[in-house]
Order: C-alpha cells, then sequence, then structure tokens
C-alpha cells in the first residue's frame, strides 16, 4: 500500500481494475485524490461506434461511466466488493469524438440498501459533458 | 408540390442482407463479439456470446453490465432502421437499462429490440436480454432515438456552385 495517499481505498482501485478483465478491454483507469476519482478512458480504435463520423461507441461510453459509478461508491463505502448495479439510465448529449474521455462520478445518496450515483463523461471542456448517468447500486451485502 | 412519389424502400430486407457486414463497420461491436441473427420489419434479434475478455466479476464470471449495455444499444438502433422506408442514421438519446439477474457464465445471451413507435424525428424503441425465453429475464432496456438527416456516406451533398 502507497503510504502517502489519503484514502487508503485508492490502491484497492487500482486492484479491483486490474482484477475485471473487461475493464482491461476497455482499457480505463483511474486517478484518485482523497475521495476525488477521476475516471479515464484513452482513446483506441476499437471503441468507434461510427467509422464515418469517427464517433466513440454510446455502449463503450455507457460501460465506462457504469464502471466509473461502480467503483465511486465502492470508494467511499467500506464494502467488502464493488457494488452490484440495478439500474442506470444514460443520456448521450454530445458526439463522443475519436479523443480521450474523463469521467467522475458523484454519490447523491448512500442508503442502507441503495447507492444513487450520477456521473458524467467530458473530453476537452468538463462544462460540456458528452454523456451523463444515474445509476442505482445494490450495496446490501446480504 | 414535388410529384415525384418518394422511393420507399424495405430497409429490414436489406439489413438481413447484409446482417454480418452491419457488425463489421463498428469496431466497438467486433470487440463485444454480438451477432445480429435476424431483422424484421422495426425489429432485430441477436446473440452476445460469453467472452473471457467481457467479464465483470472475476469470482463469478459474469459478463459485465456494460456489454448487455452495448449490445441492446445497437440492437435498438437497428430496430429503428429496419422500422423505417429509406436509410437513415440514427443517434441514441437516452437509454434505460434494468437489470434483473446476472448472466449465466459460459452461456449465450440472446437479445430482441423492437421499435415501437416512430415519428419524423424520434423512434421510441424497447429491448430485452434472456437465456431462454421472456420470462426469465437478464435485462430490459428502454430507448430512444433521433434519427438523423438523410445524408449519403456522412457527407453532405455539395452545393450548386452559380455559373456567372
Amino acid at each position: 500500500m502507497n503510504p502517502q495517499l489519503t484514502n487508503p481505498r485508492a490502491d484497492e482501485i487500482d486492484a479491483i481494475l486490474k482484477r475485471l478483465p473487461f475493464a482491461q478491454t476497455l482499457g480505463m483507469r483511474c486517478e484518485v485524490l482523497g475521495d476525488e476519482m477521476t475516471a479515464i478512458l484513452p482513446f483506441q480504435e476499437k471503441l468507434i461506434g461510427n467509422v464515418a463520423i469517427r464517433a466513440l461507441h454510446g455502449g463503450a461510453i455507457a460501460s465506462f461511466l457504469e464502471l466509473t459509478a461502480m467503483l465511486q461508491v465502492f470508494l467511499v463505502s467500506d464494502m467488502p466488493r464493488p457494488p452490484k448495479p440495478i439500474n442506470l439510465t444514460i443520456d448521450y448529449l454530445r458526439q463522443g469524438h475519436a479523443k480521450d474521455l474523463y469521467a467522475r462520478a458523484y454519490v447523491l445518496k448512500m442508503g442502507r440498501r441503495m447507492a444513487s450515483v450520477r456521473a458524467e463523461a467530458w473530453q476537452e471542456n468538463r462544462a460540456e459533458p458528452v454523456t451523463a448517468l444515474m445509476a442505482h447500486f445494490l450495496v446490501a451485502t446480504d | 408540390m414535388n410529384d415525384k412519389p418518394k422511393k420507399q424502400y424495405d430497409i429490414a430486407a436489406i439489413m438481413n442482407e447484409n446482417i454480418n457486414v452491419m457488425r463489421d463497420v463498428v469496431p466497438w461491436a467486433n470487440e463485444t463479439r454480438f451477432r445480429v441473427t435476424k431483422v424484421e420489419k422495426g425489429h432485430v434479434f441477436g446473440v452476445q456470446p460469453w467472452e473471457d475478455h467481457l467479464v465483470g466479476d472475476p469470482e463469478t464470471g459474469v459478463i459485465h453490465g456494460g456489454v448487455i449495455t452495448t449490445f441492446l444499444d445497437n440492437l435498438c438502433g437497428m430496430a429503428c432502421s429496419a422500422a423505417m422506408t429509406e436509410m437513415r442514421f440514427v443517434a441514441t438519446i437516452d437509454l434505460r437499462i434494468d437489470y434483473m439477474r446476472p448472466a449465466e457464465k459460459g452461456r449465450d445471451i440472446i437479445g430482441e429490440a423492437e421499435c415501437y413507435h416512430l415519428t419524423r424525428t424520434v423512434c421510441f424503441t424497447r429491448a430485452w436480454a434472456y437465456h431462454e425465453t421472456r420470462d426469465k429475464l437478464i435485462a430490459t432496456a428502454a430507448g430512444t432515438f433521433a434519427i438523423n438527416k438523410a445524408r449519403f456516406g456522412g457527407t453532405r451533398p455539395k452545393p450548386e456552385v452559380p455559373q456567372t
């Protein structure tokens, strides 16, 4: 464990990403500062959904946002493993260009059984999000 | 008035004839490896195979939810095109996914999407993911899609240059 990390869960986030085959397929990584986490999806050709306009695939962006939301819940909780998704709604606001994508998630409510999370993904400008996600996760461990 | 009636196409039939091409031109669909199996008017069926590199929980070997999202998003989009009589591309406005139960390790997931209403600008869709029948669902989806303006190959026709 890195003793300089202000949040000891940060190391676990890294370990989870390395253990998840699908996170490796996407090629995403996370940077954690305290309870704040920024997820990064470096651009790769395989993430393209429309070759004519060179746009990222909505499914790839949604997968990235779902993982970001899931890891944010894990980061601010004391759960032994990442939570399971119940449902999610994705708003595609702008076209995702063939560039790196960033995301942050906010836990709006951390309940005993459920967590309500919002996540946003952006490219050059944080104020112009590409995609927004609203998701619910099951956090009860029983 | 335009006296020439607009040519009508059976887009679903054209899609059925080019069923393998539709995936090959989408890199991310190639990565998640799903197949489209049947296209009918406003209705599309597909199969998402279980693959090692799509696992979202290494302890159970269950496929990640994002794979199902990709699969259903794509099928819904195709169901929109399959409901039309002229070739148009669609873009997802929003998509909602409900996860009922985890998909089982090593098993194919069957997907089915339907475009149940179409306006001039928007398509309304729903979709299901399951192993055997719709009685035992893995996930459902509801999505709305914006219909893009008619273009060919992603480029607008060149404007006529007036002769002087």
